[in-house]
C-alpha cells in the first residue's frame, strides 16, 4: 500500500503536465484518454488501497509516506509527506470517484469546445491538487494543494476567457478565497511559533498538551483556520464568489464548486478538530456561521432563476449544514454529509448541464418546463438528486446524512435547541427550492419557444451519449444507496461510516434523555421535508397563479430581488472594498511619493532659472547688484 | 585566483564582444553568452567544491569563518586599501545569480538589439563584472569602487538602447543611486577614521572593521549613510522613484539586470555590511525599517494595479516584493534571512521572466500599453502559459519558490514583530489582485482579431443576475477599446514564443519550481553565512521561542478571543 499511495495524486499531475505542455497538436480522442484515464487509474488504486485498509488495517489505521524535507532551517522542517487515515481515505474516495465520473461526462459534454485540451489539463491539475490537499501530512504542504485547487478553480471559472464577465468571476473567486487563505497563513505562523511544528499530527498532539481548553491561543488558532475554511467553502461572510463561479463550464461546477473543492474547508476543520475542541468559543462561531449560512443561502436559492445559481446557493447552504455539524462537534456527521452531498450535488449539476445544453444554453428555469417527457433520463436522475437534497425520508442518502447532522445539532452537548430549529427551518427551505426547480423545469407547459421547436428526438440526441448518461446513473445510485451504511441511531442499525472514522473523528458527547433522545425530533424533520415537497408542488406546479399573484406585490418583489442578488453582499463589498481600492489606485496612478521627491528636481530647475537670469551679461545690472551688495554690507557693519 | 577570474572573465569578454561585433554580430552574441556562462561555470565549480560535500564549520574569526576562499593583495597599502575579495555561501549565490541572469539577458536581446551590438554586450558584461566585484569585495573602498562602477554601464544601457523616455529615466536613476552612494562613501570614510583613531590601524578591511567600538551617536549616523545607499538600491519606500522609470525605459536585458541584480545589491549590502558593521544602530531603526517594508509591500501593489504600461506594472511589483526583503532583513533571524536569500533569487527569476515576457511581447506588438492588449491567449498560447506561471509566482502560489521565501520571511518576522507580519500577509491578497489583473488585461478578454462578438464560449453567457459591479465596466471599456487594436489583428500563431525564448522561460520556470519544491539547495549554501552573521550581530530582542509558556503573549488579533487566563493546565 505504501508503494501505491503516491501514485494516486501523481497520475493526474502527470496528465496535467502532459496536456499542458503538449502544444496544439493533440487529437481530441487522445486528449480525452489522457484526460480521463489517469484519474480513473487513481480511482482504481484508491479502491485497492481501501480494500487493503479494510481487510488488514495498518498499525493505528494510519499509512504515512514521506518523500523529503521541504526546507530545514533550525527547528522548521516541514515535510513533503502523505498521511492516510480513515478521514483522508474517505476524501480520496470521493475525489477520485466523483472526479473520474465527471471527467468521463466532460469527454462528451465539452466536445467541440475550443480549449478541449486546456480544459482537461486544468481538471487534472485540480484533481491532483485536491488529492495533495487531503493526503498531506503537513499544514504547509496542505497549503500547496489548497492553493492549487484555488488556482485550478480560477482557471476553470475563467475557462471561456473571451467574456470579461467570466474573467471577473474567476478573479473574484480567487481573491475572495485568498482573503481567507491569508488568515489561514497567519494561523500557520501562529501555530508554528507556538507549537514548533506544522506537522498535523504533531501539532494536534502538542496543542492538546500546551493549550488549555478555552485558552486564547487555541481560540485564535481555531478562528484563523476557520477563516481559511470559510473562504474556501463559501460560507458567510466570504460566500459571494461561489454564485458567480457558475460562469465556468458545468462539469467544473459539479466537480469543483459542488462536490470537492468547496468542501475542503470542512475537511480542514475536521482535520484540525483538536484545536476546535480546545476552543469552544471558536466552535460556537463555526456553528453560528453554519446555521446563518444555511438559512441565508437557502432563502437566496429560493429566489434564483438561473438553474446553476440555484444549485450554487444550495451548495452554500448544504455546506452550512456541514459547518453546523462541525460546530457542534459532530465531525464524522459533517464528513458523512460531505460525501452524500458530493454524490447528489454532482448529479444535480451534471443533469442540469444536460438540461441547459438541450435548451440551447438557456439557464433560466422560468423559460423551461415540461422537459419530463423530452429528457426522461435526465428527469429521473435529477428527481433522485433533488429528493436526496431534500432529504426524502427512508431512502435517500441525503436523508441519512442530514438526519445525522440535525439529530446531533440537538443531542450533542455543544448543540442546542436554537441551532436545531434553524436546521429544521433550513430543511423546509431546502425541499421548497429543490422541488421548485423540479416542478418548473420538468413539469408544466413548455415556457420557451427558443430551440424547443426542434423535434424531441433531435433534442434527445444532443450530447447525450453513453459517456454523459453513465455518470448520471452511477451518481443517482450513489445518491440513494450511498447512505445505507449509516442508519439513524434510533433505528439501532449499522453505523459503519462513523465507526470507520471513529479513530480519527471521535463521536461527540451527547445529552442523555429528554426531547433530544426521543424519536420526536426525527419524525418532525421527516414530516417537514415531505410536507415542504408537497408545498412546493402546490406553489409551483398546482397553483402557480398564487405565487404569481403574491409576486406582484411590491414588497415581495423587493424582497425577492434582494434574495436574488444574495442579500446585497456584492454591493456592500463593492462599496466598502472595491470602490475605495479603485479610487485609491486611480488617484495614485502617477505615484504621489515619486512626485513628492521630484519636487526637489523642480526646485533645482527653478533655482537654475533664477540664477541664469542673473547672468544676463548687462553691465548695468552687475554694477547695480555690486553696489547694492556693498551698501548692504556697510549697513550691516554699521548697524551691528 | 578563481575570484579574480570571476571579475576578469566578463571584463575581458566585454572586449571580445566589442571587437568581434563589427565582423559578425552573431559571433559577438555567442561570445557574450559564452563569457557569462563561463562566469556561471566558475562560480558553479566553486559551489560544487565547497557546498556539495558534507562540510563542517571552518575555522577563522567571526565574519570570515564562512569564507571559503579569499584573495588579499595590497592596492594602496599606505591608506589601508586592499584588493580583498572573499566568497562565502551568500556571495556565491549572488554570483551564480548574476551570471545566470546576464546570460538570460544576452539571450533576451538576441533579436531586439540591432545597433551597436558590440558596445551593448560590452556594457552588459561589464555590469556583470562590477556586480561580481560588489558581491565578493571585502574591502569597503573596493566595494564602493565596484558599487559605483556598475552604474556607468547601466546608465548607458538605459540611455542608449532604452525606450522613448530613456534619457530622463537614465539620469534619474543615476542621480538617485549616486546620491545614495555618496552618503555611503561619507559613512565609509567616517568609519575608517573613527576606527583608525581608536585602534591606530587605518584600514578599509571589512573583516577588521567589524566590531569597531563606536559611540551610539556615531554609529547611528554612519549606519544611516549605509542605509540610505542600500535603501535607494533596494528600493525602500520613499526612495523608489527611480525604479519604475529605469525599469520600464531600459531595454529588456537592462530591465532583467536591474530587477534581478541591481536592486539585490541593496539587500546584499544590508545583510553583509549594514547590520554586521552597526548592529546596535541598525536594530534601533528596526521598527521604522519594518514599517517602510510593509508600506512598500502595499504601495507597490497599489501602484502595480493602477499602471497601464506593462513594464511599469512589473517594476512596481518589485517595489512590493522588496518590501518583504526589507522586512526580513530587519527581522534578522535565521528563518527570515533564509527567506530573504530565497526571495532575492526567486524574485530575480520571476521578475526577470516577466520582463523578458514583456520585452518579447513588445517586439511583437510594438507597444507596452495594456489598454491595447487583451485576449492574446488564443493567439499566443505559449505566452499565456508562461505569463500565467509567472503571475502565479508573483502572487506567491505554494509550490513555487516565491511562496517559500515569503512564508519564511513572514515566519521570521512573526517572532519579532507580530503586527508587521500580519499586515504584510494581507499584502499577499493585493499581490493576487495585481497578478490576476495583469493576466486579465494581457491574455484574457475578447481576442483582438475577433472583436467583441466572439471569443470562445457559449453564445448565451450565463445570466449573471448578481454580477459584480466591476464586471460591467470592463465589458463596455473593451467594446470601445477593440477599435484601437488593429495592429494586433496581424498576429499569427507563429508570433508565439520561439525556441530560444521557450528555452529561456523553461530555465526560469525550472528554477522557480525547483526552489519551490526543494529550496534546501539554497538554504544549505547560505546557512554558514547566516550563522556567521547572526553571531556577528546577535538579534537584540528575545525571540518567542517555540514551546514556551504562552501566558505573556499579547494576543495577535481576533476580537472574539476571551481574556487569556492561565494557559497551562
Amino acid at each position: 500500500m505504501h508503494a501505491v499511495l503516491p501514485f494516486v495524486p501523481f497520475f493526474p499531475m502527470v496528465a496535467f503536465a502532459v496536456l499542458a505542455l503538449a502544444g496544439g497538436r493533440m487529437a481530441p480522442r487522445i486528449i480525452a484518454i489522457t484526460g480521463v484515464a489517469p484519474t480513473a487509474l487513481s480511482a482504481l488504486l484508491t479502491l485497492i488501497t481501501t480494500g487493503a485498509f479494510l481487510g488488514a488495517p495498518p498499525d493505528g489505521r494510519v499509512l504515512s509516506v514521506s518523500f523529503w524535507t521541504w526546507v530545514h532551517i533550525g527547528g522548521f522542517a516541514p515535510k513533503i509527506a502523505f498521511y492516510l487515515d480513515p478521514l483522508s481515505l474517505v476524501m480520496m474516495l470521493v475525489v477520485t470517484f466523483v472526479g473520474s465520473l465527471i471527467l468521463l461526462y466532460s469527454v462528451e459534454f465539452m466536445k467541440g469546445q475550443e480549449g478541449y485540451r486546456r480544459f482537461f489539463a486544468y481538471m487534472n491539475l485540480f484533481i491532483g491538487s485536491m488529492l495533495i490537499l487531503v493526503l498531506s501530512s503537513d499544514l504547509l504542504f496542505l497549503l500547496v494543494g489548497w492553493e492549487g485547487v484555488g488556482l485550478s478553480s480560477y482557471l476553470l471559472i475563467g475557462f471561456w476567457y473571451g467574456d470579461p464577465a467570466n474573467g471577473a468571476a474567476a478573479r473574484k473567486a480567487f481573491i475572495v478565497t485568498r482573503v481567507g487563505d491569508t488568515a489561514l497563513l497567519v494561523g500557520l505562523l501562529l501555530i508554528f511559533t507556538q507549537l514548533g511544528s506544522l506537522d498535523i499530527q504533531n501539532t494536534m498532539g502538542s496543542a492538546q498538551a500546551e493549550w488549555a481548553r478555552g485558552s486564547g491561543m487555541a481560540t485564535a488558532a481555531a478562528l484563523l483556520i476557520l477563516s481559511g475554511a470559510i473562504g474556501k467553502s463559501a460560507q458567510l461572510p466570504l460566500q459571494t464568489w461561489l454564485p458567480d463561479a457558475m460562469a465556468g463550464p458545468t462539469p467544473v461546477s459539479a466537480l469543483i464548486h459542488a462536490a470537492t473543492m468547496v468542501t475542503a474547508g470542512v475537511y480542514l476543520v475536521a482535520r484540525t478538530h483538536v484545536v476546535f475542541d480546545l476552543a469552544p468559543a471558536a466552535q460556537m462561531v463555526t456553528a453560528i456561521i453554519g446555521a446563518a449560512t444555511l438559512l441565508y443561502a437557502g432563502l437566496s436559492a429560493l429566489a434564483q432563476t438561473d438553474i446553476k445559481r440555484v444549485l450554487a446557493y444550495s451548495t452554500i447552504s448544504q455546506i452550512g449544514y456541514m459547518f453546523l455539524a462541525l460546530g457542534v462537534g459532530a465531525w464524522s456527521a459533517a464528513i458523512f454529509h460531505l460525501m452524500a452531498h458530493a454524490f447528489f450535488k454532482a448529479l444535480l449539476f451534471l443533469a442540469a448541464g444536460l438540461v441547459i445544453k438541450a435548451m440551447g444554453e438557456e439557464h433560466d428555469i422560468r423559460r423551461m418546463g415540461g422537459l419530463r417527457k423530452d429528457l426522461p433520463i435526465v428527469f429521473w436522475t435529477f428527481l433522485i438528486g433533488a429528493a436526496s437534497l431534500a432529504a426524502f425520508p427512508l431512502v435517500t442518502a441525503g436523508f441519512f446524512s442530514k438526519d445525522l447532522v440535525v439529530d446531533l445539532t440537538l443531542s450533542s452537548q455543544r448543540g442546542n435547541l436554537f441551532l436545531w430549529v434553524v436546521a429544521v427551518v433550513g430543511a423546509l427551505v431546502t425541499s421548497l427550492y429543490a422541488f421548485r426547480v423540479v416542478f418548473l423545469v420538468f413539469f408544466g407547459d413548455p415556457q420557451s419557444t427558443l430551440p424547443r421547436s426542434t423535434s424531441p428526438q433531435e433534442r434527445r440526441g444532443r450530447g447525450f451519449g453513453k459517456a454523459s448518461v453513465v455518470p448520471l446513473l452511477v451518481l443517482a445510485t450513489l445518491a440513494v444507496a450511498g447512505g445505507w451504511m449509516q442508519l439513524p441511531r434510533q433505528w439501532g442499525g449499522p453505523s459503519a461510516f462513523t465507526d470507520f472514522l471513529q479513530p480519527v473523528l471521535p463521536a461527540p458527547a451527547t445529552r442523555v434523555g429528554g426531547f433530544a433522545e426521543s424519536a420526536a425530533p426525527q419524525v418532525i424533520v421527516a414530516v417537514i421535508s415531505v410536507a415542504a415537497i408537497y408545498l412546493s408542488y402546490l406553489l409551483f406546479a398546482r397553483r402557480p397563479a398564487v405565487v404569481a399573484g403574491v409576486a406582484e406585490h411590491p414588497l415581495f418583489q423587493r424582497l425577492s430581488n434582494l434574495a436574488l442578488s444574495g442579500w446585497g453582499f456584492d454591493r456592500l463589498y463593492g462599496a466598502v472594498f472595491v470602490t475605495p481600492f479603485l479610487w485609491l489606485t486611480r488617484g495614485g496612478r502617477g505615484d504621489v511619493i515619486d512626485a513628492g521627491v521630484s519636487t526637489i528636481a523642480w526646485l533645482a530647475r527653478l533655482l537654475q532659472r533664477l540664477l541664469r537670469r542673473s547672468q544676463s551679461g548687462r553691465l548695468r545690472y552687475y554694477v547695480a547688484a555690486a553696489s547694492f551688495g556693498v551698501i548692504a554690507f556697510i549697513a550691516v557693519g554699521i548697524l551691528r | 585566483m578563481i575570484l579574480v577570474l570571476l571579475i576578469a572573465v566578463p571584463f575581458a569578454g566585454g572586449f571580445v564582444a566589442l571587437f568581434t561585433a563589427r565582423r559578425s554580430p552573431q559571433f559577438c552574441r555567442w561570445s557574450a553568452l559564452a563569457s557569462s556562462l563561463a562566469g556561471l561555470g566558475l562560480s558553479l565549480s566553486l559551489w560544487v567544491r565547497h557546498f556539495t560535500g558534507a562540510g563542517g564549520p571552518s575555522a577563522g574569526t567571526a565574519g570570515s569563518r564562512s569564507m571559503v576562499q579569499q584573495v588579499d593583495v595590497g592596492w594602496i597599502p599606505q591608506a589601508g586599501i586592499h584588493f580583498h575579495l572573499g566568497v562565502d555561501g551568500l556571495s556565491l549565490i549572488m554570483l551564480m545569480l548574476t551570471f545566470a541572469l546576464v546570460a538570460l539577458g544576452v539571450l533576451a536581446s538576441w533579436r531586439g538589439i540591432k545597433d551597436r551590438i558590440g558596445l551593448f554586450h560590452l556594457l552588459l558584461l561589464w555590469t556583470a563584472a562590477s556586480l561580481a566585484g560588489v558581491f565578493t569585495a571585502l574591502d569597503l573602498f573596493l566595494f564602493y569602487f565596484f558599487f559605483e562602477m556598475m552604474l556607468v554601464p547601466l546608465y548607458f544601457l538605459i540611455s542608449v538602447w532604452g525606450h522613448e523616455d530613456r534619457r530622463r529615466a537614465a539620469i534619474k536613476f543615476f542621480i538617485y543611486t549616486q546620491a545614495g552612494g555618496l552618503l555611503m562613501l561619507v559613512a565609509i570614510l567616517g568609519l575608517y577614521f573613527l576606527h583608525g583613531s581608536t585602534t591606530g590601524i587605518y584600514t578599509f578591511d571589512y573583516l577588521q572593521l567589524l566590531g569597531t567600538a563606536l559611540s551610539s551617536r556615531a554609529a547611528t549616523w554612519l549606519m544611516l549613510g549605509f542605509f540610505m545607499a542600500f535603501a535607494v538600491k533596494l528600493p525602500a519606500l520613499p526612495l523608489h522613484g527611480w525604479l519604475p522609470d529605469a525599469h520600464s525605459q531600459a531595454p529588456t536585458a537592462g530591465s532583467v539586470v536591474l530587477a534581478g541584480l541591481l536592486i539585490k545589491v541593496g539587500a546584499y549590502g544590508m545583510i553583509r555590511f549594514l547590520v554586521p558593521l552597526f548592529p546596535g544602530a541598525s536594530f534601533r531603526i528596526t521598527d521604522v525599517a519594518m514599517a517602510l517594508g510593509v508600506a512598500g509591500i502595499f504601495y507597490g501593489a497599489f501602484m502595480a494595479f493602477s499602471q497601464t504600461d506593462l513594464k511599469r506594472l512589473v517594476a512596481y511589483t518589485s517595489v512590493s516584493h522588496m518590501g518583504f526583503v526589507l522586512l526580513g532583513i530587519f527581522a534578522w533571524n535565521e528563518l527570515a534571512l533564509q527567506g530573504v536569500v530565497l526571495q532575492v533569487v526567486c524574485h530575480a527569476f520571476s521578475t526577470g521572466g516577466l520582463f523578458m515576457l514583456a520585452g518579447a511581447l513588445e517586439e511583437r506588438l510594438g507597444t507596452r500599453d495594456l489598454e491595447k492588449m487583451g485576449g492574446l491567449w488564443s493567439h499566443l498560447p505559449r505566452f499565456g502559459g508562461v505569463g500565467m506561471f509567472l503571475a502565479m509566482a508573483a502572487l506567491g502560489l505554494p509550490g513555487l519558490g516565491n511562496f517559500v521565501a515569503e512564508f519564511l520571511i513572514l515566519l521570521g518576522t512573526y517572532r519579532v514583530n507580530r503586527p508587521a507580519a500580519i499586515v504584510a500577509a494581507v499584502g499577499l491578497v493585493l499581490a493576487t489582485v495585481y497578478a490576476l489583473w495583469f493576466v486579465q488585461r494581457v491574455f484574457h478578454g475578447p481576442s483582438p482579431a475577433e472583436g467583441t462578438t466572439a471569443g470562445p464560449g457559449p453564445t448565451g453567457a450565463p445570466a449573471t443576475t448578481a454580477a459584480p459591479g466591476s464586471a460591467a465596466a470592463p465589458a463596455t471599456a473593451t467594446a470601445s477599446g477593440t477599435a484601437e487594436k488593429p495592429r494586433l489583428t496581424a498576429l499569427r500563431r507563429r508570433a508565439d514564443l520561439n525556441r530560444r525564448e521557450v528555452a529561456m522561460m523553461f530555465v526560469v520556470a525550472l528554477v522557480i519550481l525547483w526552489l519551490g519544491l526543494y529550496p534546501q539547495t539554497l538554504v544549505r549554501t547560505a546557512k554558514e553565512t547566516n550563522d556567521d552573521l547572526l553571531r556577528l550581530a546577535p538579534p537584540p530582542t528575545e525571540e518567542i521561542a517555540p514551546n514556551v509558556s504562552t501566558d505573556l503573549m499579547p494576543l495577535a488579533s481576533p476580537v472574539l478571543v476571551p481574556p487569556a487566563g492561565k494557559n497551562r493546565p
